[in-house]
């Protein structure tokens, strides 16, 4: 059922995605804030774009390869965080490039689908499909579901993994799973605003969200409402002016956690002169 | 209870690759000893006690704890750490982190029973911080955090309460406070405190070890200036050491 005229589905079907994708985001983005671990989710991001190449060139859905790729990119990074740690930056950072290599390379191979390598990099919410909409919302029950049901462990290895290992804790079973649970969310934001703008709307709102909270669960809520309406408005924006929706969304993000970051500086500054 | 000690250290020896830490550390600690190991920095003091709670492996030698290996030992075990392992500015309120203290028993599922509850609230009374619990960590003075951290520990409801440097960030009014309560605790638990500051401790500990790779000396009652020459000295060969 559609709330607007048949000509402006596409648009409602986009702003669902962008519902969507914020609230898969704002739970693990806040994870991935308070545990300064951005470079880490960067990695597991770009990777994806090898799973969605290869997905495309053996003619398979890209949401599917993405996942797949997604998913081992999560568990080798946690592998190396793990017993690699002294070579973490350099790992990571191949993972990142080998992923991306591994995607262009397949895309360019696929006849036709040249096209489509924009949309994976900087996404293009219209083009989301209704059927996609039900992926998304599976992935978030997903995402959500694990975070309710293990709330206390997940915060006890974010906050302070040596207590959580004293007190008996599998520790290493649940970074690990928390890791995946990064690499859904972040296969969810690529939907909506392409993979190299993932982590900016995976961290934006969590940041901006993180000086106003003092619990980790409020933080996630009010990280879930901003991406809401970050995304929200920057696909009204972009419709309006007739620019690509991803880069309009982190533009209104990014131009949000400035202001909240600087003007309370400046204003502290001003009242003390 | 048996008089059989509750931590048995015997011919214990560990090394950071080439770098030996502590060589053939023999250590018993009775139940309900109030035991504190002084020594120079480096000296292996806060090695000793991850080994105590298996985080780390010695290479040889044996350690017991309530009659059982480290591993299987550590829930009866609260610990309190020099270095708080997190980040000041995680949005985290100072009940949530006393109630981390109740992990590991029961479900890992869910929320914290009525019964945790009731223990967080009675540690945080006991370690007086009670009017904090909704504070976030990021906002308390640095004996605050050092009681929240006790706190933690003591919602383990531990039978030994191991702790690094409890005194490291805190003025002298805070560190009266924090030993009173630790002397308080004792009637119940055995307390293993590790410090550099010989002559604070010694007023309320039963007896000293005196660490520098290995245990130097060991002192029952006042530490007097003999001990604390016997100590200096050993300062002056750990940096002698160093040199070579």
């Amino acid at each position: 059922m559609s709330l607007l005229p048949e000509p402006y589905a596409f648009l409602q079907t986009a702003l669902a995605a962008g519902l969507l994708a914020s609230i898969g985001c704002g739970v693990m983005g806040s994870y991935v804030v308070v545990k300064r671990i951005g470079y880490l989710a960067g990695g597991i991001a770009h990777s994806v774009l090898g799973g969605m190449g290869v997905a495309v060139y053996l003619g398979a859905a890209p949401l599917g390869g993405a996942l797949v790729a997604a998913i081992l990119a999560a568990l080798f990074i946690g592998w190396i965080k793990l017993h690699h740690q002294t070579h973490e930056d350099t790992l990571i950072g191949a993972v990142w490039a080998l992923g991306m290599s591994i995607g262009v390379i397949f895309i360019a191979r696929t006849p036709g689908y040249a096209a489509d390598l924009m949309g994976y990099l900087f996404g293009n919410i219209l083009l989301v499909s209704p059927d996609q909409l039900g992926r998304l919302t599976l992935l978030d029950a997903l995402v959500v579901g694990f975070v309710l049901v293990w709330y206390r462990p997940f915060l006890a290895v974010a906050f302070d993994e040596e207590f959580a290992r004293l007190r008996g804790l599998p520790v290493t079973l649940f970074y690990l799973l928390f890791l995946c649970l990064v690499a859904l969310s972040v296969v969810l934001l690529v939907q909506v605003v392409g993979l190299i703008l993932v982590i900016a709307l995976l961290t934006l709102p969590a940041a901006i969200a993180g000086r106003y909270t003092t619990t980790l669960g409020r933080m996630m809520v009010l990280a879930s409402g901003l991406g809401m309406l970050f995304t929200s408005a920057g696909i009204a924006l972009s419709y309006w002016w007739d620019l690509p929706s991803g880069p309009v969304i982190i533009l209104v993000a990014g131009s949000v956690y400035l202001a909240a970051t600087l003007l309370p500086a400046l204003f502290r500054k001003g009242a003390r002169s | 209870m048996t008089a059989a000690p509750v931590i048995e250290v015997k011919n214990l020896s560990f090394a950071y690759g080439d770098l030996p830490v502590l060589e053939n550390v023999d250590l018993e600690v009775a139940e309900g000893e109030f035991l504190g190991i002084v020594g120079p920095n480096a000296g292996g003091k806060s090695t000793l006690l991850k080994l105590l709670l298996g985080l780390l492996k010695p290479q040889s030698g044996r350690i017991r704890i309530l009659g059982t290996t480290p591993e299987k030992a550590r829930r009866a075990i609260g610990y309190v750490p020099q270095h708080p392992a997190f980040a000041r500015d995680f949005p985290v309120t100072v009940e949530q982190v006393v109630l981390m203290g109740r992990l590991g028993r029961g479900r890992l599922w869910g929320g914290y029973s009525a019964g945790d509850r009731a223990v967080a609230r009675r540690v945080m009374a006991e370690a007086e911080i009670a009017d904090l619990a909704q504070r976030p960590v990021g906002r308390l003075s640095g004996g605050q955090l050092q009681r929240v951290l006790v706190a933690r520990a003591l919602a383990c409801e531990p039978r030994i309460l191991l702790l690094d440097e409890p005194t490291a960030n805190i003025d002298l009014r805070v560190e009266n406070e924090l030993f009173d309560l630790l002397q308080t605790l004792n009637r119940r638990m055995t307390i293993l405190v590790v410090s550099h500051d010989i002559a604070f401790i010694s007023r309320y500990v039963h007896r000293v070890a005196c660490l520098d790779r290995t245990l130097v000396c060991h002192t029952t009652g006042d530490i007097d200036a003999e001990t604390i020459r016997r100590l200096y000295g050993g300062e002056v060969r750990a940096i002698h050491h160093h040199h070579h």
